[in-house]
């Protein structure tokens, strides 16, 4: 039987991106309205554990390809290999995390396909086979509702956290189809001659907790109290546009408009005056504390909790709070 | 040796600034007298376009694809240094999603000969999909590298390029051939500001239209019928309704205390 629901597992280095597991949850309710099953697609070398995964938070049957030509993820391989699949089977819906893999995998299989992407998607509705699909665009100042009418498969990837995964149930099972590679070594351009993976970083997309600076941290040095606080949650360190350009800290930790959006469960906010450019890119986020020195900051007029004092004796304050709390 | 001439295109759009006050009005966004300015995101490819003529010799196109108005943003990037601007418009490109707008790119960029590499920033702040680059990439068959964070080497004669990739474990390193269609994360340069004798320059400049029909565009594949996708509603996001809760306390500790409390409260640490 041809299951008509598809989620693309997004993996690196054998660890799949947690809004894949979030896929299967919106997978399967799509999956009930249109009276079939839900199959795990997953590319890589090395990766026979996460089909097994796959199957235990929902899906009903896995495809997998394993092999050396997969083990870097490169567009032309991993496109090549998802549109033969996707033309033999022709599966009404798939869906993926939005990660800038899955992203460019769907954008190019789609030219091939001859059909649409919705990227970010915050929720799902079907209606008689055809799916509405809720996403943010303005960096979150606007909503719409985007649908793929017509052409098949609707392909959509969610954004980070809009979906909650279910349960994963270890004695669920099913059918894992191995496939074959469609492109040899030879005939793909691009080779990928290093990875330098940054140590300890978190996501920002799928953090649960991050802990931001802004101008107000005054120098590289004066994140070190917004990483103390981070660590001792275990979340992210986020940065305001102002902090990224004084060249404190990487551009991969911005947040804002030009940078990610994210939606944590906690975003604190240290030493950052609240331009629209940064609010928009944690709006979302379910508790927003601002700490800043100035009373007046227009940051405090969108947080739930407000401190004014010093972010130097502040966090520290608040670090310490933390792990007393946590006995460590 | 015959010199080569490394030939570059960069695509910009024209987006709301991203201070802008956005509505929507009969179902399209409007920003009011907000005006509007070259995708932040472009800004990046724009300028590494123009490093890459300074240090290598050769020429840049910039091309924007919009209604009439767009022309500024065109007038922009000639004034900052590319060499030749293009404006692809014409009312059957309107309502174009990314599918439609890669694939009329992929026609303009294919009628201009030998090109070796097209810029754009990783996505435009409006639309926010991200899909525009591997589209075009496709399109073209060209070689597609996105969320570049440095050009790390690039070697025209030889036709090969190296890059880092910005993911989100980190950075990739990729060696491919051209053409290649790259895309540009912030961080990989510091774009430069125009001048007075670039504005000038700029004003004198002619920007031809290329229409559908010059570039002998399927109608069948752009504007709202060649779209796959179609967005019937658009809303602005209600205002979430916040009241802070200033908490206070005689010493940072004390503060700490009740804050940690609150958060535990709230169940979200």
């Amino acid at each position: 039987m041809t299951n008509n629901v598809w989620v693309y597992i997004d993996q690196f280095k054998g660890t799949a991106a947690p809004t894949s597991w979030e896929a299967f949850g919106a997978a399967k309710a799509l999956a009930s309205q249109l009276g079939t099953g839900v199959t795990a697609v997953v590319f890589g070398q090395g990766i026979e554990r996460l089909a097994q995964e796959a199957l235990s938070y929902g899906a009903d049957a896995v495809k997998l390809c394993d092999d050396a030509t997969l083990a870097e993820f490169r567009v032309e391989p991993y496109a090549a290999l998802l549109v033969k699949l996707v033309t033999e089977e022709r599966p009404e819906v798939i869906l993926s995390p939005t990660t800038p893999r899955a992203r460019d995998l769907f954008a190019t299989a789609a030219v091939d396909l001859d059909t649409g992407v919705i990227v970010d998607a915050t929720a799902l509705e079907p209606q008689d086979g055809l799916v509405r699909v809720t996403r943010p665009s303005y960096a979150g100042k606007l909503l719409s509702t985007v649908v793929c009418k017509e052409r098949r498969p609707q392909m959509i990837t969610l954004r980070a956290r809009a979906f909650a995964a279910r349960e994963p149930d270890a004695s669920r099972n099913g059918e894992i189809f191995k496939v074959e590679p469609v492109m040899a070594e030879d005939a793909i351009g691009v080779k990928v001659v290093d990875y330098v993976v940054e140590a300890n970083q978190v996501s920002l997309d799928s953090a649960k907790i991050i802990v931001s600076g802004g101008r107000g941290v005054g120098g590289p040095e004066g994140f070190e109290p917004v990483r103390q606080l981070a660590e001792a949650l275990g979340g992210a360190v986020g940065a305001s546009r102002a902090a990224v350009d004084a060249g404190w800290i990487p551009y991969a930790h911005q947040v804002g408009q030009t940078g990610k959006v994210v939606a944590p469960d906690l975003y604190i906010a240290a030493g950052i005056s609240g331009a629209i450019q940064h609010l928009v890119g944690m709006r979302t986020a379910k508790v927003i504390v601002a700490i800043n020195k100035d009373a007046d900051a227009s940051i405090f007029r969108n947080v739930h909790y407000g401190l004014v004092g010093d972010l130097f004796k502040l966090l520290p304050a608040v670090t310490a709070e933390v792990k007393k709390r946590r006995g460590s | 040796l015959p010199e080569v001439i490394l030939n570059i295109v960069v695509c910009v759009k024209q987006t709301p600034d991203t201070a802008a006050t956005l509505a929507v009005k009969d179902g399209h966004v409007t920003w009011g007298d907000s005006p509007m300015v070259t995708n932040p995101w472009d800004e990046y490819a724009v300028e590494e376009a123009l490093r890459l003529r300074e240090k290598h010799g050769g020429k840049v196109t910039v091309i924007s694809m919009g209604p009439e108005k767009v022309r500024e943003a065109l007038k922009t990037s000639l004034a900052l240094g590319c060499d030749e601007a293009i404006l692809l418009s014409d009312p059957a490109l309107k309502g174009s999603d990314t599918l439609a707008t890669s694939y009329a790119l992929s026609r303009a960029i294919g009628k201009m000969s030998n090109i070796d590499m097209v810029l754009l920033g990783r996505q435009a702040i409006d639309g926010d999909t991200g899909l525009t680059p591997a589209q075009l990439a496709r399109h073209l068959r060209w070689t597609s590298l996105t969320y570049v964070a440095k050009i790390v080497e690039l070697d025209p004669q030889a036709r090969t390029i190296k890059v880092e990739r910005m993911l989100n474990e980190g950075k990739q390193v990729c060696a491919a051939r051209l053409p290649a269609v790259v895309s540009v994360v912030k961080g990989i340069n510091e774009p430069r500001y125009p001048s007075f004798m670039g504005i000038r320059k700029a004003g004198k400049i002619p920007i031809p239209v290329w229409s559908a029909a010059e570039l002998g565009l399927d109608t069948l594949r752009i504007g709202l019928a060649g779209s796959a996708v179609a967005w019937p509603e658009l809303r602005p996001v209600p205002p979430r309704a916040v009241s802070v809760q200033m908490i206070t306390g005689e010493t940072p500790e004390e503060i700490a205390v009740k804050l940690v409390d609150k958060l535990m409260a709230e169940q979200v640490i």
